[in-house]
Protein backbone atom coordinates (compact mmCIF):
# COMPACT_ATOMS: atom_id res chain seq x y z
CA UNK A 1 0.00 0.00 0.00
CA UNK A 2 1.41 3.55 -0.81
CA UNK A 3 1.84 6.08 1.06
CA UNK A 4 -0.32 8.50 -0.69
CA UNK A 5 -2.36 5.58 -2.10
CA UNK A 6 -5.87 6.41 -3.66
CA UNK A 7 -4.99 10.24 -3.20
CA UNK A 8 -5.15 13.17 -5.92
CA UNK A 9 -2.76 15.62 -5.88
CA UNK A 10 -2.52 19.07 -8.58
CA UNK A 11 1.34 19.96 -8.71
CA UNK A 12 2.25 23.22 -10.72
CA UNK A 13 5.53 23.92 -12.58
CA UNK A 14 5.47 19.79 -13.47
CA UNK A 15 6.83 19.88 -16.55
CA UNK A 16 10.52 18.59 -15.36
CA UNK A 17 12.71 19.34 -12.43
CA UNK A 18 11.45 19.41 -8.86
CA UNK A 19 7.45 19.51 -10.07
CA UNK A 20 8.01 16.57 -12.27
CA UNK A 21 9.64 14.69 -9.25
CA UNK A 22 7.11 15.32 -7.03
CA UNK A 23 4.39 14.00 -9.46
CA UNK A 24 6.69 11.12 -10.05
CA UNK A 25 7.27 10.43 -6.40
CA UNK A 26 3.54 10.89 -5.36
CA UNK A 27 2.61 8.61 -8.26
CA UNK A 28 4.90 5.78 -6.95
CA UNK A 29 3.04 5.75 -3.72
CA UNK A 30 -0.82 5.77 -5.09
CA UNK A 31 -1.18 9.18 -6.26
CA UNK A 32 -3.29 9.97 -9.38
CA UNK A 33 -2.17 13.62 -10.95
CA UNK A 34 -3.07 16.74 -12.27
CA UNK A 35 -0.38 18.89 -13.67
CA UNK A 36 -0.11 21.85 -15.16
CA UNK A 37 2.62 24.03 -16.88
CA UNK A 38 3.61 27.25 -18.48
CA UNK A 39 5.31 25.29 -21.20
CA UNK A 40 6.18 28.04 -23.10
CA UNK A 41 9.00 30.61 -23.29
CA UNK A 42 9.95 32.59 -20.23
CA UNK A 43 11.46 35.84 -20.92
CA UNK A 44 14.67 36.99 -18.70
CA UNK A 45 15.86 34.07 -17.15
CA UNK A 46 19.33 32.16 -18.20
CA UNK A 47 17.86 28.48 -18.23
CA UNK A 48 16.16 27.20 -20.58
CA UNK A 49 11.75 27.45 -20.50
CA UNK A 50 10.35 23.98 -19.91
CA UNK A 51 8.56 23.06 -23.16
CA UNK A 52 4.96 21.09 -24.33
CA UNK A 53 7.69 17.88 -24.69
CA UNK A 54 9.17 18.32 -21.08
CA UNK A 55 5.04 18.29 -19.88
CA UNK A 56 4.41 14.96 -22.05
CA UNK A 57 7.19 13.49 -20.79
CA UNK A 58 6.17 13.84 -17.28
CA UNK A 59 2.59 12.66 -18.79
CA UNK A 60 4.45 9.15 -19.92
CA UNK A 61 6.41 8.51 -16.94
CA UNK A 62 3.43 8.68 -14.71
CA UNK A 63 1.57 6.73 -16.75
CA UNK A 64 4.49 4.21 -16.76
CA UNK A 65 3.22 3.71 -13.13
CA UNK A 66 -0.15 2.89 -13.87
CA UNK A 67 -1.16 6.11 -12.38
CA UNK A 68 -3.44 8.44 -14.02
CA UNK A 69 -2.74 12.06 -14.81
CA UNK A 70 -4.47 15.20 -16.35
CA UNK A 71 -2.02 17.78 -17.83
CA UNK A 72 -2.84 21.28 -19.41
CA UNK A 73 -0.67 23.82 -20.15
CA UNK A 74 -1.60 26.96 -17.91
CA UNK A 75 0.28 30.20 -16.64
CA UNK A 76 0.07 29.90 -13.04
CA UNK A 77 -0.44 33.86 -13.23
CA UNK A 78 -3.76 32.92 -15.57
CA UNK A 79 -6.30 32.79 -12.48
CA UNK A 80 -8.95 31.80 -15.11
CA UNK A 81 -7.22 29.34 -16.71
CA UNK A 82 -5.63 27.78 -13.64
CA UNK A 83 -9.30 27.18 -12.18
CA UNK A 84 -10.50 25.78 -15.47
CA UNK A 85 -7.72 23.14 -15.30
CA UNK A 86 -8.07 22.84 -11.89
CA UNK A 87 -12.24 22.00 -11.92
CA UNK A 88 -11.36 20.13 -14.70
CA UNK A 89 -8.48 17.75 -13.62
CA UNK A 90 -11.09 17.25 -9.92
CA UNK A 91 -14.27 16.93 -12.52
CA UNK A 92 -12.06 14.04 -14.15
CA UNK A 93 -10.41 12.18 -11.11
CA UNK A 94 -13.04 12.80 -8.97
CA UNK A 95 -11.75 14.91 -6.05
CA UNK A 96 -8.54 16.68 -4.40
CA UNK A 97 -6.53 15.87 -1.86
CA UNK A 98 -3.17 17.13 -2.19
CA UNK A 99 -1.73 20.92 -4.11
CA UNK A 100 1.96 21.36 -4.52
CA UNK A 101 2.13 24.89 -5.00
CA UNK A 102 5.59 24.57 -6.85
CA UNK A 103 5.93 26.94 -9.73
CA UNK A 104 8.76 29.10 -10.16
CA UNK A 105 11.25 31.63 -11.62
CA UNK A 106 14.39 32.50 -10.62
CA UNK A 107 16.53 35.92 -12.06
CA UNK A 108 19.86 36.90 -10.81
CA UNK A 109 20.79 40.48 -10.77
CA UNK A 110 21.87 42.73 -8.15
CA UNK A 111 19.53 45.48 -6.62
CA UNK A 112 20.58 48.14 -9.68
CA UNK A 113 20.32 45.73 -12.48
CA UNK A 114 17.08 44.11 -11.20
CA UNK A 115 14.10 45.93 -13.16
CA UNK A 116 10.50 46.44 -12.89
CA UNK A 117 9.65 43.89 -15.71
CA UNK A 118 11.84 40.73 -13.30
CA UNK A 119 9.86 42.03 -10.92
CA UNK A 120 6.73 41.72 -11.95
CA UNK A 121 7.63 38.90 -13.35
CA UNK A 122 8.84 37.19 -10.36
CA UNK A 123 6.40 38.51 -7.81
CA UNK A 124 3.60 37.35 -10.57
CA UNK A 125 4.76 34.07 -10.77
CA UNK A 126 6.31 33.02 -7.36
CA UNK A 127 3.80 34.72 -5.11
CA UNK A 128 0.32 35.74 -7.12
CA UNK A 129 0.91 32.35 -9.07
CA UNK A 130 1.03 30.44 -5.40
CA UNK A 131 -1.84 32.53 -4.24
CA UNK A 132 -3.97 32.03 -7.52
CA UNK A 133 -2.78 28.47 -6.79
CA UNK A 134 -4.23 28.66 -3.08
CA UNK A 135 -7.73 30.63 -4.43
CA UNK A 136 -8.72 27.67 -6.71
CA UNK A 137 -7.69 24.61 -4.94
CA UNK A 138 -8.93 25.49 -1.14
CA UNK A 139 -12.74 25.14 -1.53
CA UNK A 140 -11.95 21.68 -3.24
CA UNK A 141 -9.79 20.43 -0.25
CA UNK A 142 -12.56 21.62 1.81
CA UNK A 143 -14.81 19.86 0.20
CA UNK A 144 -13.01 16.66 0.21
CA UNK A 145 -13.12 17.24 4.11
CA UNK A 146 -9.46 17.69 4.85
CA UNK A 147 -6.06 17.80 2.52
CA UNK A 148 -2.57 18.77 2.16
CA UNK A 149 -1.00 22.09 0.59
CA UNK A 150 2.46 22.33 0.01
CA UNK A 151 4.23 25.48 -0.90
CA UNK A 152 7.97 25.52 -2.68
CA UNK A 153 9.73 28.36 -0.29
CA UNK A 154 12.97 28.46 -0.68
CA UNK A 155 16.12 29.04 1.92
CA UNK A 156 15.60 32.61 0.55
CA UNK A 157 11.95 32.37 2.31
CA UNK A 158 13.71 32.22 5.22
CA UNK A 159 16.68 34.67 4.66
CA UNK A 160 18.02 37.01 2.98
CA UNK A 161 20.40 35.72 -0.31
CA UNK A 162 22.55 38.63 -2.34
CA UNK A 163 21.71 39.18 -6.08
CA UNK A 164 17.87 37.22 -6.01
CA UNK A 165 16.04 40.24 -4.15
CA UNK A 166 12.67 40.10 -6.16
CA UNK A 167 12.96 36.22 -5.80
CA UNK A 168 13.66 36.51 -1.54
CA UNK A 169 11.09 39.00 -1.48
CA UNK A 170 8.53 36.80 -3.00
CA UNK A 171 9.91 33.76 -1.30
CA UNK A 172 9.18 34.91 1.92
CA UNK A 173 5.56 36.36 1.21
CA UNK A 174 5.18 32.44 0.61
CA UNK A 175 5.20 31.98 4.16
CA UNK A 176 3.14 34.68 4.95
CA UNK A 177 0.91 33.37 2.89
CA UNK A 178 1.37 29.17 4.08
CA UNK A 179 0.70 31.38 7.34
CA UNK A 180 -2.40 32.87 7.32
CA UNK A 181 -4.02 29.83 5.43
CA UNK A 182 -2.90 27.37 7.57
CA UNK A 183 -5.10 29.77 10.52
CA UNK A 184 -7.70 30.11 8.11
CA UNK A 185 -8.19 26.54 6.77
CA UNK A 186 -7.37 24.07 10.22
CA UNK A 187 -10.89 24.42 10.95
CA UNK A 188 -11.59 21.87 7.78
CA UNK A 189 -8.59 19.81 8.42
CA UNK A 190 -6.92 21.24 5.60
CA UNK A 191 -3.17 21.60 6.70
CA UNK A 192 -0.48 24.11 4.60
CA UNK A 193 3.33 24.00 5.01
CA UNK A 194 6.06 25.43 2.90
CA UNK A 195 9.33 23.33 1.75
CA UNK A 196 12.29 25.04 1.72
CA UNK A 197 15.28 23.97 -0.43
CA UNK A 198 18.72 25.08 -0.90
CA UNK A 199 20.26 24.41 -4.63
CA UNK A 200 18.13 21.88 -6.52
CA UNK A 201 19.90 19.75 -9.18
CA UNK A 202 17.37 20.99 -12.55
CA UNK A 203 17.61 23.25 -15.37
CA UNK A 204 16.86 26.28 -12.71
CA UNK A 205 19.35 24.87 -10.33
CA UNK A 206 22.05 24.41 -12.36
CA UNK A 207 21.90 25.92 -16.34
CA UNK A 208 20.98 29.21 -14.69
CA UNK A 209 23.49 30.94 -12.29
CA UNK A 210 26.25 32.26 -14.75
CA UNK A 211 25.27 35.82 -13.36
CA UNK A 212 26.56 35.08 -9.74
CA UNK A 213 30.13 34.48 -11.35
CA UNK A 214 31.02 38.27 -11.77
CA UNK A 215 28.90 39.26 -8.73
CA UNK A 216 30.30 37.62 -6.22
CA UNK A 217 33.82 38.44 -7.53
CA UNK A 218 32.76 41.63 -7.32
CA UNK A 219 31.36 41.12 -3.14
CA UNK A 220 33.15 38.14 -1.90
CA UNK A 221 32.20 38.38 1.45
CA UNK A 222 28.52 37.44 -0.07
CA UNK A 223 29.41 34.09 -1.02
CA UNK A 224 29.50 32.01 2.05
CA UNK A 225 25.64 33.00 2.15
CA UNK A 226 25.01 30.73 -0.51
CA UNK A 227 26.77 27.71 0.82
CA UNK A 228 25.93 24.64 2.40
CA UNK A 229 26.56 23.53 5.58
CA UNK A 230 26.46 19.70 4.80
CA UNK A 231 29.24 18.71 2.77
CA UNK A 232 27.09 18.76 -0.53
CA UNK A 233 27.01 21.45 -3.34
CA UNK A 234 23.08 20.19 -4.38
CA UNK A 235 20.43 18.03 -3.47
CA UNK A 236 18.51 16.23 -5.96
CA UNK A 237 14.93 17.06 -6.84
CA UNK A 238 13.81 13.58 -4.65
CA UNK A 239 15.29 15.02 -1.73
CA UNK A 240 12.45 17.98 -2.29
CA UNK A 241 9.96 15.20 -3.41
CA UNK A 242 10.42 12.98 -0.31
CA UNK A 243 9.51 16.14 2.00
CA UNK A 244 6.77 16.63 -0.06
CA UNK A 245 5.39 13.42 -0.08
CA UNK A 246 6.05 13.30 4.00
CA UNK A 247 3.51 16.49 4.34
CA UNK A 248 1.12 14.78 1.39
CA UNK A 249 0.91 11.31 3.67
CA UNK A 250 -1.22 11.21 6.45
CA UNK A 251 2.20 10.74 8.17
CA UNK A 252 1.70 14.51 9.05
CA UNK A 253 -2.41 14.28 9.23
CA UNK A 254 -1.12 16.85 12.48
CA UNK A 255 1.91 19.10 11.03
CA UNK A 256 0.39 22.21 9.63
CA UNK A 257 2.13 26.10 9.28
CA UNK A 258 5.10 24.15 9.36
CA UNK A 259 8.48 25.43 7.37
CA UNK A 260 10.63 22.56 6.59
CA UNK A 261 14.01 23.19 5.51
CA UNK A 262 15.72 20.97 2.89
CA UNK A 263 18.36 22.82 2.89
CA UNK A 264 21.94 20.96 3.43
CA UNK A 265 21.41 23.70 6.72
CA UNK A 266 21.51 26.49 4.24
CA UNK A 267 19.61 28.68 6.67
CA UNK A 268 21.75 27.64 9.79
CA UNK A 269 24.40 30.33 9.08
CA UNK B 1 12.79 -2.80 2.10
CA UNK B 2 11.85 -0.96 5.35
CA UNK B 3 12.88 2.78 5.54
CA UNK B 4 15.40 2.38 7.58
CA UNK B 5 16.52 -0.83 6.98
CA UNK B 6 19.45 -2.01 8.73
CA UNK B 7 19.81 0.74 10.57
CA UNK B 8 20.61 0.87 14.55
CA UNK B 9 18.74 3.77 16.66
CA UNK B 10 19.57 4.73 20.21
CA UNK B 11 16.33 5.78 22.17
CA UNK B 12 15.89 7.36 25.49
CA UNK B 13 12.80 7.12 27.57
CA UNK B 14 11.99 3.65 25.72
CA UNK B 15 9.93 1.97 28.27
CA UNK B 16 6.13 3.56 27.13
CA UNK B 17 4.79 6.77 25.56
CA UNK B 18 6.37 8.59 22.48
CA UNK B 19 10.01 6.20 23.08
CA UNK B 20 8.15 3.05 22.68
CA UNK B 21 6.21 4.18 19.68
CA UNK B 22 9.51 5.41 18.24
CA UNK B 23 10.91 2.16 18.64
CA UNK B 24 7.91 0.07 17.34
CA UNK B 25 8.13 1.96 14.44
CA UNK B 26 11.71 2.33 13.43
CA UNK B 27 11.05 -1.13 14.12
CA UNK B 28 8.73 -2.10 11.56
CA UNK B 29 11.12 -0.36 8.83
CA UNK B 30 14.25 -2.57 10.01
CA UNK B 31 16.07 -0.95 12.26
CA UNK B 32 17.22 -2.31 15.40
CA UNK B 33 17.06 -0.48 19.12
CA UNK B 34 19.47 0.45 21.71
CA UNK B 35 16.91 1.30 24.25
CA UNK B 36 17.30 2.98 28.10
CA UNK B 37 14.46 4.36 30.49
CA UNK B 38 15.09 5.46 34.23
CA UNK B 39 11.82 2.48 34.42
CA UNK B 40 11.26 3.64 38.20
CA UNK B 41 9.77 6.46 39.86
CA UNK B 42 11.52 9.43 39.55
CA UNK B 43 12.34 12.06 43.15
CA UNK B 44 9.84 14.91 42.92
CA UNK B 45 7.74 13.77 39.84
CA UNK B 46 4.55 11.57 41.38
CA UNK B 47 2.73 14.56 42.85
CA UNK B 48 2.40 14.86 38.74
CA UNK B 49 2.22 11.32 37.23
CA UNK B 50 3.56 7.54 37.95
CA UNK B 51 6.77 6.97 36.20
CA UNK B 52 7.95 4.21 34.05
CA UNK B 53 8.76 0.79 35.42
CA UNK B 54 10.84 -2.00 34.42
CA UNK B 55 7.58 -3.65 33.42
CA UNK B 56 7.17 -1.03 30.71
CA UNK B 57 10.45 -1.46 29.60
CA UNK B 58 10.15 -4.89 29.31
CA UNK B 59 7.31 -4.99 27.29
CA UNK B 60 9.00 -2.62 24.86
CA UNK B 61 11.84 -5.60 24.38
CA UNK B 62 8.64 -7.74 23.86
CA UNK B 63 6.89 -5.91 21.38
CA UNK B 64 10.19 -4.73 19.18
CA UNK B 65 11.16 -8.86 19.46
CA UNK B 66 8.00 -9.62 17.81
CA UNK B 67 8.62 -7.64 14.86
CA UNK B 68 11.82 -10.12 14.37
CA UNK B 69 14.15 -6.85 15.18
CA UNK B 70 17.04 -7.24 18.16
CA UNK B 71 16.88 -4.65 20.85
CA UNK B 72 19.44 -4.16 23.66
CA UNK B 73 17.28 -2.18 26.57
CA UNK B 74 19.15 -1.17 30.38
CA UNK B 75 18.23 0.55 32.59
CA UNK B 76 19.54 3.59 32.81
CA UNK B 77 18.85 7.86 34.17
CA UNK B 78 19.98 10.44 31.72
CA UNK B 79 21.03 12.25 34.20
CA UNK B 80 23.84 9.49 35.04
CA UNK B 81 26.39 10.37 32.19
CA UNK B 82 28.65 6.96 33.31
CA UNK B 83 25.51 4.84 33.28
CA UNK B 84 23.81 6.22 29.67
CA UNK B 85 27.41 5.65 28.09
CA UNK B 86 27.83 2.38 29.36
CA UNK B 87 24.24 1.27 28.49
CA UNK B 88 25.12 3.01 25.25
CA UNK B 89 28.22 0.76 24.60
CA UNK B 90 27.42 -2.19 25.23
CA UNK B 91 24.05 -1.93 22.63
CA UNK B 92 26.88 -1.01 20.08
CA UNK B 93 28.88 -3.54 20.89
CA UNK B 94 26.54 -5.95 20.69
CA UNK B 95 24.23 -4.73 17.73
CA UNK B 96 27.48 -3.07 15.81
CA UNK B 97 27.08 0.44 15.01
CA UNK B 98 24.59 3.17 15.60
CA UNK B 99 23.03 5.35 13.08
CA UNK B 100 19.87 7.01 14.61
CA UNK B 101 19.84 9.24 17.74
CA UNK B 102 16.30 9.95 19.72
CA UNK B 103 17.13 11.75 22.66
CA UNK B 104 12.90 11.65 23.52
CA UNK B 105 13.53 10.89 27.40
CA UNK B 106 11.74 13.98 29.44
CA UNK B 107 9.03 14.93 32.32
CA UNK B 108 6.84 17.11 32.41
CA UNK B 109 6.04 19.11 35.91
CA UNK B 110 3.57 22.13 35.73
CA UNK B 111 0.95 24.35 37.95
CA UNK B 112 2.90 27.02 39.52
CA UNK B 113 3.71 30.81 38.36
CA UNK B 114 7.37 30.94 37.97
CA UNK B 115 8.56 33.06 40.85
CA UNK B 116 6.85 29.83 43.36
CA UNK B 117 8.78 26.92 41.25
CA UNK B 118 11.71 25.21 43.84
CA UNK B 119 15.14 24.99 43.10
CA UNK B 120 14.55 20.89 43.63
CA UNK B 121 12.11 21.20 40.59
CA UNK B 122 14.32 23.49 38.08
CA UNK B 123 16.64 21.10 38.78
CA UNK B 124 15.02 17.75 38.48
CA UNK B 125 13.10 19.40 34.93
CA UNK B 126 15.84 20.50 33.32
CA UNK B 127 18.72 17.73 34.66
CA UNK B 128 16.14 15.35 33.06
CA UNK B 129 14.90 17.76 29.47
CA UNK B 130 18.43 19.56 28.83
CA UNK B 131 21.24 17.84 30.26
CA UNK B 132 19.40 14.73 29.79
CA UNK B 133 19.82 15.53 25.95
CA UNK B 134 23.10 16.62 26.36
CA UNK B 135 24.64 13.78 28.12
CA UNK B 136 22.89 11.78 25.26
CA UNK B 137 24.27 13.86 22.49
CA UNK B 138 27.48 13.56 24.24
CA UNK B 139 27.79 10.30 24.33
CA UNK B 140 26.76 9.22 21.19
CA UNK B 141 28.74 11.85 18.60
CA UNK B 142 32.17 9.85 19.09
CA UNK B 143 30.48 6.73 18.09
CA UNK B 144 29.31 8.28 15.24
CA UNK B 145 32.12 10.38 14.09
CA UNK B 146 34.42 7.02 14.41
CA UNK B 147 31.79 5.17 12.08
CA UNK B 148 32.51 7.91 9.57
CA UNK B 149 28.79 7.15 8.29
CA UNK B 150 26.71 10.37 8.99
CA UNK B 151 23.87 10.19 11.32
CA UNK B 152 20.60 11.45 12.60
CA UNK B 153 20.08 12.75 15.95
CA UNK B 154 16.57 13.94 16.73
CA UNK B 155 16.26 15.91 19.86
CA UNK B 156 12.79 15.93 21.63
CA UNK B 157 11.71 19.32 22.09
CA UNK B 158 7.52 20.49 22.54
CA UNK B 159 5.86 23.07 21.63
CA UNK B 160 7.19 24.52 24.65
CA UNK B 161 10.33 24.78 22.89
CA UNK B 162 9.17 27.46 20.64
CA UNK B 163 6.28 29.72 22.65
CA UNK B 164 5.68 30.36 26.26
CA UNK B 165 3.31 28.36 28.31
CA UNK B 166 1.82 29.90 31.69
CA UNK B 167 2.86 27.76 34.89
CA UNK B 168 5.34 25.55 33.05
CA UNK B 169 8.40 27.65 33.45
CA UNK B 170 11.25 25.10 34.28
CA UNK B 171 9.77 22.34 31.13
CA UNK B 172 9.23 25.41 28.87
CA UNK B 173 12.84 26.29 29.44
CA UNK B 174 14.16 23.17 29.37
CA UNK B 175 12.09 22.65 26.36
CA UNK B 176 13.95 26.00 24.53
CA UNK B 177 16.97 24.86 25.44
CA UNK B 178 16.87 21.60 23.58
CA UNK B 179 16.80 23.61 20.33
CA UNK B 180 19.90 25.43 21.42
CA UNK B 181 21.42 22.11 21.71
CA UNK B 182 20.22 21.25 18.15
CA UNK B 183 21.02 24.54 16.47
CA UNK B 184 24.82 23.94 17.75
CA UNK B 185 25.29 20.15 17.23
CA UNK B 186 23.71 21.01 13.71
CA UNK B 187 26.70 23.31 12.91
CA UNK B 188 29.52 21.25 14.84
CA UNK B 189 28.20 18.02 13.15
CA UNK B 190 27.74 19.05 9.27
CA UNK B 191 30.95 18.57 8.57
CA UNK B 192 30.40 14.57 9.43
CA UNK B 193 27.36 14.47 7.86
CA UNK B 194 25.47 14.09 11.25
CA UNK B 195 22.36 15.52 11.04
CA UNK B 196 20.75 17.07 14.03
CA UNK B 197 17.08 18.00 14.40
CA UNK B 198 14.21 19.19 16.81
CA UNK B 199 10.53 17.66 17.13
CA UNK B 200 7.99 19.65 18.72
CA UNK B 201 4.69 17.86 19.67
CA UNK B 202 1.52 19.55 20.66
CA UNK B 203 0.03 17.24 23.88
CA UNK B 204 0.54 13.90 23.08
CA UNK B 205 -1.98 10.72 24.27
CA UNK B 206 0.41 9.18 27.08
CA UNK B 207 0.91 9.03 30.74
CA UNK B 208 2.52 12.29 30.50
CA UNK B 209 -0.91 14.52 29.98
CA UNK B 210 -3.69 11.90 30.30
CA UNK B 211 -3.33 12.04 33.86
CA UNK B 212 -5.64 13.78 36.50
CA UNK B 213 -3.08 16.66 37.17
CA UNK B 214 -2.72 17.89 33.81
CA UNK B 215 -6.76 17.07 33.55
CA UNK B 216 -6.81 19.69 36.62
CA UNK B 217 -4.31 22.18 35.21
CA UNK B 218 -6.93 23.02 32.94
CA UNK B 219 -9.99 22.59 35.22
CA UNK B 220 -9.01 23.50 38.21
CA UNK B 221 -12.56 23.88 39.74
CA UNK B 222 -13.14 20.28 39.18
CA UNK B 223 -12.48 18.04 41.63
CA UNK B 224 -11.90 14.82 39.52
CA UNK B 225 -12.30 15.98 36.17
CA UNK B 226 -11.65 13.23 33.09
CA UNK B 227 -10.54 12.59 30.16
CA UNK B 228 -13.80 13.00 28.40
CA UNK B 229 -14.08 16.63 30.13
CA UNK B 230 -10.82 17.68 29.31
CA UNK B 231 -10.90 16.76 25.81
CA UNK B 232 -12.53 20.13 24.57
CA UNK B 233 -10.23 22.37 26.43
CA UNK B 234 -6.98 20.44 24.88
CA UNK B 235 -8.61 20.95 21.52
CA UNK B 236 -9.11 24.82 22.00
CA UNK B 237 -5.42 24.80 22.00
CA UNK B 238 -4.74 23.33 18.46
CA UNK B 239 -6.14 24.72 15.52
CA UNK B 240 -6.90 21.74 13.84
CA UNK B 241 -10.20 20.04 15.37
CA UNK B 242 -8.28 17.35 17.35
CA UNK B 243 -7.60 17.60 21.25
CA UNK B 244 -3.79 15.74 21.26
CA UNK B 245 -2.03 13.82 18.54
CA UNK B 246 -1.14 9.71 19.18
CA UNK B 247 2.41 8.77 19.88
CA UNK B 248 3.04 7.44 16.55
CA UNK B 249 1.96 10.86 15.16
CA UNK B 250 5.71 11.91 16.10
CA UNK B 251 7.11 8.68 15.47
CA UNK B 252 6.13 8.88 12.11
CA UNK B 253 8.00 12.62 11.66
CA UNK B 254 11.02 10.63 13.69
CA UNK B 255 11.06 7.74 11.11
CA UNK B 256 11.27 10.67 8.19
CA UNK B 257 14.30 12.55 10.05
CA UNK B 258 15.91 9.17 10.90
CA UNK B 259 15.44 8.12 7.42
CA UNK B 260 17.72 8.63 4.15
CA UNK B 261 14.65 10.62 2.90
CA UNK B 262 15.60 13.42 5.03
CA UNK B 263 19.43 13.47 4.12
CA UNK B 264 19.61 17.32 3.27
CA UNK B 265 17.29 18.09 6.45
CA UNK B 266 19.95 19.62 9.26
CA UNK B 267 18.82 22.30 11.63
CA UNK B 268 15.02 21.70 11.52
CA UNK B 269 12.25 22.02 13.66
CA UNK B 270 9.43 19.84 13.03
CA UNK B 271 6.19 20.65 14.51
CA UNK B 272 3.97 18.17 14.88
CA UNK B 273 1.54 20.24 16.72
CA UNK B 274 -1.81 20.10 15.28
CA UNK B 275 -1.18 24.48 14.76
CA UNK B 276 -0.86 25.27 18.12
CA UNK B 277 1.95 27.69 17.97
CA UNK B 278 -0.28 29.32 15.30
CA UNK B 279 -2.83 30.27 17.84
Amino acid sequence: MGRVEGKVAFITGAARGQGRSHALRLAQEGADIIAVDLADHIPNIDYPSSTPEDLAETVRQVEALDRRIIATKVDVRDRAALKAAVDDGVAQLGKLDIVVANAGICVIADWKGTSEDVWNQTIGTNLTGIWNTLQTTAQHLIDNGGGSIIMTSSAAGIKGLPFLSAYVAAKHGVVGLMRAYATELAEYNVRVNTIHPTGVNTPMGTLGGGAFGPLLEAHPKLGGMLANLLPIEITEPVDQSNAVLFLASDESRYVTSLELTVDAGNTQF
Amino acid sequence: MGRVEGKVAFITGAARGQGRSHALRLAQEGADIIAIDIAEPVAGMDRYYHGATAEDLAETVRQIEALDRRIVAKKADVRDFGALKAALDEGVAELGHVDIVSANAGVFAFGEQSQDVSDAEWDMVNDINAKGVWHTAKAVIPHLIAQGTGGSIILTSSTAGLKGTPNVMPYTASKHAVVGIMRTLALELAPHSIRVNTVHPTGVGTDMILNEATFKLFLPDVEHPTKEQAAPIFASTNALPVPWVEPVDISNAVLFLASDEARYITGTELKIDAGYTIK
